[in-house]
């Protein structure tokens, strides 16, 4: 799966890397690193994250099992 | 288009083109498909592949934990879109309306949305930028190069500039136990951004976690072996430094080439727009048709004396690609201005690093919250006794606050006392290397909070 | 202007008599998002002005920073960090993490799926058959109960002894000296002393010793800035104790309340358990267990909508009007699981978000998906049920229920 944190938003409360710590880790105290596109095993452990942000700052594809078409040209 | 019913006509079957698929690119197209456009998009992108996210290139990507294929982007929605990748744009004419592709290739279009970016800043010297070990780090192949590089052992690695990429980029070093020199022509890493206070606590946690920092120095030259291989770097105070790997991160350079001759105010700054994102021609006169997001957009803030402001921050880029496809499918009655206070952060040595307002923006600055020593406090901006930014260090859960001072035009230094206070907090100037800033001009104070309430209102002067 | 005098509203609020619905009085008090009370106090009741002060650095919650002092304030053992201001709230907070979560412990809520999950079962399988059950004493409360005990390393055959200390101290929590009688005030300072003696020995046993509980984890600790006094350490566990199970009791039995109150929602989660995730998030938003931040301090004067208030005034926060204020939320007293922008004041905003907010939000979340799953057309017996006297910690008394 893929996602993405808008990390001008996250202010560390470190709700994700509670409930998904293979997805979202702690850098220090307050800072976030996370995976983008972590496993689909942990596809329920990272929508409890991705729910719990104080912030609203995680973005989970909604597209996810369709391919989104990309025409690569020429 | 000013009628609404051409208007309508064009959400229906109109054609938009979006040069540059990258963040700001997609999510423009995301917000033209939610704001109800129907007709043909066509995203231009010189990239291969689906849009990806830059940041994490110059952290979890260098630290081995994330693959650089893998910060493709999530989409929010279905675009529908037709792709043509891996071929930049090479000319706009807007006699006719046609993007021209690389290729030779003519796309016509109503209306445009120019997001082409940035690039990196390339090492000066052809040849030696050339040398095997040499990287910048923009793309994921720059970044899966340097990466490799770096889990390749090497016995030092050479990071050129300590801005917040380069300073980014020696912590991950530090962090993967590698040996690191960090060369920065300014007195400090982080100075340009945000001053010699801040820079001064940016140069102790480098040294804090074993950076080799050298400061007012400039690289003349890096030298390489008989293979082609970077092996040493001489400075210009004479010394030289030996490693495997340089890292040239000397910021970016704005991917305006393509529009030199289009009849659009574009120049090292970008493309100039109104705070709306419709771009200027030449002239200094809008235009209606042609839009620019992101990177490359240099737009006027009213909060900032309408000076005219290009932002790389990855906030600016979705919020302005949001109030471009808003505006491009809007009658003039309805369009939004882009008023959002910017906001950035950085992830280095531990540390989070954020900012709200443009720190560049002021003449002094005060620690408000927290221990500088302890590297967890808030510092705030003024220029000309009102409050313009704030900086913090594991502090962010109250930048909130701050925006809201910058918003309202508070006076500065703030007046209120806080718990955390250091008693000895008096501002100080606020130092940065470049020209000083000019006189004082209007001031603002911003409303609302929904982007399409946001409005400006003039204020009396504090001073 | 937008402070008024608002004689009323507040007090009709904390009476007894508005706890099965305090939401039409919370649409009241929102008119002034700022109201000055008769005793000098303000309350802060829109979304807007409520995370505006929860991010102002210059909102206390320390007592010693309020100019007239609360009743027993002097009296007040070493406050916990919830009662604590930077950077001494920042400290004591940070130690207790190192135990409970990340950076230093990651992966221990989400580790504890399986325990959680077993004690579910293990309390539905005792009530399973029965026709007539009480949600609280059943489930809500033996629940976390059993899951904090363990976490903290407190003997579960206690329970008897601390669950009537607590009582008394949430009784206390919001006392007012005008209308309340000494008693209750008198009452649960008593009791924060015995339930304070009563850590302090647990703790005395875990010096030196090894073990996996919080308790003995910050008996032992070694973390970069050194250990917390004992002082310290039983006010850390008297706060994460009482936080970590009368909060849960509510926001389940609040849970399952609504649930039955929407009974399409209740089917919808049999044959979609993820929905439980998003559902949690409108619960706390609906229907939170904390409804209100009794007193913060004003540290200097403080500006909100227009309103200044001055250096030591008490401040009340009201959290679950903030969640309801139609100014944030579309459409906010309709109960909506699929609600997409959901930023609600549920576990509060800034340095004091609930510490224990990952732990609770699991539970609960385990705790609506068994219940929905195992009972068997369930349905209330009283609705309104009964609630506990607390307009603060708010939640029913008991949850009757039948089941076929």
């Amino acid at each position: 799966m893929r996602i993405v944190v808008d990390l001008s938003r996250c202010q560390g409360y470190a709700q994700c890397a509670f409930l998904a710590p293979d997805a979202f880790r702690m850098h220090g105290e307050e800072a976030l690193m996370y995976d983008p596109s972590p496993d689909d095993a942990q596809r329920e452990q990272v929508l409890r994250a991705a729910a719990a942000c104080p912030l609203q700052a995680i973005v989970v594809d909604r597209l996810e099992g369709r391919d989104a078409a990309v025409e690569v040209s020429p | 288009m000013s009628s609404a019913t051409t208007l309508k006509g064009f959400k229906r079957d109109g054609r938009i083109v979006i040069v540059g698929a990258s963040l700001a690119g997609l999510r423009a197209a995301e917000a033209l498909r939610d704001e109800g456009f129907t007709g043909s998009l066509t995203m231009i992108g010189d990239e291969l592949g689906e849009p990806y996210d830059r940041p994490p290139l110059s952290k979890q990507v260098l630290t081995g934990w994330v693959p650089a294929e893998g910060t493709t982007l999530p989409r929010r929605r279905d675009i529908d879109a037709e792709w043509l990748l891996g071929v930049p744009a090479d000319h706009l004419d807007l006699a006719t309306n046609h993007v021209r592709l690389a290729d030779g290739r003519r796309i016509p279009f109503d209306r445009m949305l120019i997001s082409t970016g940035v690039r990196a800043r390339p090492w000066f010297v052809e040849a030696e930028a050339a040398l095997d070990g040499v990287f910048v780090v923009r793309t994921r192949e720059d970044a899966d190069g340097l990466r490799r590089a770096m889990a390749a052992g090497p016995s030092r690695v050479l990071v050129i500039g300590a801005g917040f990429t380069g300073s980014e980029i020696a912590s991950i070093c530090r962090e993967r136990g590698i040996p690191v020199t960090v060369a920065e022509l300014a007195p400090a890493p982080l100075v340009g951004g945000l001053g010699a206070m801040i820079g001064e606590v940016a140069a102790d946690m480098q040294r804090a976690h074993g950076v080799d920092l050298r400061c007012g120095v400039k690289v003349t030259r890096l030298e390489g072996d008989a293979q082609g291989r970077f092996r040493r770097a001489h400075f210009s105070d004479g010394s030289t430094v030996d490693a495997d790997v340089a890292v040239v991160a000397l910021g970016g350079i704005r991917n305006t080439e393509w529009l030199r001759d289009s009849g659009l105010a574009v120049g090292v700054w970008g493309v100039a727009c109104d705070s709306g994102c419709r771009a200027f021609d030449v002239n200094g006169l809008v235009t209606d048709d042609i839009f620019v997001a992101g990177d490359v957009a240099r737009c006027p803030n009213p909060i900032y004396e309408y000076r005219f402001i290009s932002l790389e921050h990855w906030a600016n880029a979705v919020e302005q690609a949001e109030i471009a496809a808003h505006n491009m499918v809007s009658t003039q009655a309805d369009r939004w201005p882009h008023l959002s206070i910017p906001t950035f952060w950085s992830i280095q040595f531990g540390v989070n690093i954020k900012s709200v307002g443009v720190p560049t923006y002021a003449d002094e600055v005060v620690v408000t919250q927290g221990s500088v020593p302890d590297h967890r406090f808030v510092a705030a901006y003024g220029y000309q006794g009102r409050v313009t930014a704030a900086v913090s260090f594991n502090n962010a859960k109250w930048l909130d606050h701050y925006r809201q001072l910058i918003e309202t035009a508070a006076p500065f230094p703030p007046s209120c006392p806080t718990p955390d206070q250091p008693a000895d907090a008096k501002p100080v100037p606020v130092d940065f290397p470049g020209p000083t800033l000019l006189a004082q001009g209007a001031t603002v104070v911003v409303t609302g909070h929904d982007p399409g309430e946001r409005r400006v209102t003039a204020m009396r002067q504090h001073r | 202007m937008t402070t008024t005098e608002t004689p009323d509203i507040l007090p009709r609020i904390l009476d007894y008599s508005s706890r099965a619905d305090p939401y039409p009085l919370y649409a009241e008090l929102r008119r002034t998002p700022v109201a000055l009370q008769e005793n000098g106090s303000y309350v802060i009741s829109t979304y807007r002005e409520l995370t505006g002060v929860l991010h102002d650095p210059r909102l206390s919650s320390d007592v010693r920073n309020l100019s007239r002092p609360m009743p027993g304030a002097a009296d007040r053992a070493a406050p916990a960090f919830i009662n604590l201001d930077p950077p001494e709230h920042d400290r004591l907070r940070r130690m207790a993490m190192r135990h409970f979560g990340p950076p230093h412990t990651p992966g221990l809520v989400a580790g504890m799926e399986g325990e959680l999950t077993a004690v579910v079962s293990g309390l539905i399988d005792d009530f399973a058959d029965r026709e007539r059950i009480d949600i609280v004493d059943d489930f809500a409360y033996p629940f976390p109960v059993t899951v904090i005990c363990h976490l903290l390393g407190v003997p579960r055959e206690d329970e008897s002894r601390f669950h009537v200390w607590v009582n008394h101290i949430i009784d206390a929590i919001n006392y007012n000296p005008s209308t309340d009688p000494q008693e209750k005030l008198t009452n649960g300072m008593q009791a924060t002393q015995d339930l304070r003696q009563y850590l302090g020995g647990l703790l005395d046993q875990r010096h030196g010793r090894p073990g996996d509980d919080l308790l003995t984890r910050l008996a032992n600790d070694d973390g970069p800035e050194g250990r917390m006094t004992d002082d310290e350490i039983v006010s850390t566990a008297n706060l994460l104790l009482i936080a970590g199970h009368e909060t849960t009791v509510n926001l389940i039995t609040n849970g399952m309340l609504t649930l039955l109150r929407h009974p399409e929602v209740l089917q919808r989660l049999r044959t979609e358990p993820d929905l439980v995730v998003p559902l949690v998030e409108e619960l706390l938003r609906y229907e939170p267990p904390v409804h209100i931040i009794p007193w913060r301090a004003a540290y200097s004067d403080i500006t909100v909508a227009d309103t200044v208030i001055p250096q030591g005034s008490q401040i009340m926060l009201m959290l679950a009007s903030g969640s309801r204020d139609p100014a944030r939320f579309d459409d906010p007293d309709r109960f909506d699981p699929d609600r997409q922008d959901n930023q609600h004041l549920g576990f509060g905003s800034g340095i004091h978000l609930c510490f224990g907010g990952p732990l609770a939000r699991l539970e609960t979340q385990i705790a609506l998906n068994a219940l929905a799953r195992r009972l068997n057309r369930p349905s209330l017996i009283a609705d309104p049920p009964p609630y506990r006297p607390s307009p603060v910690l708010r939640g029913p008394i008991h949850l009757h229920i039948e089941q076929s």
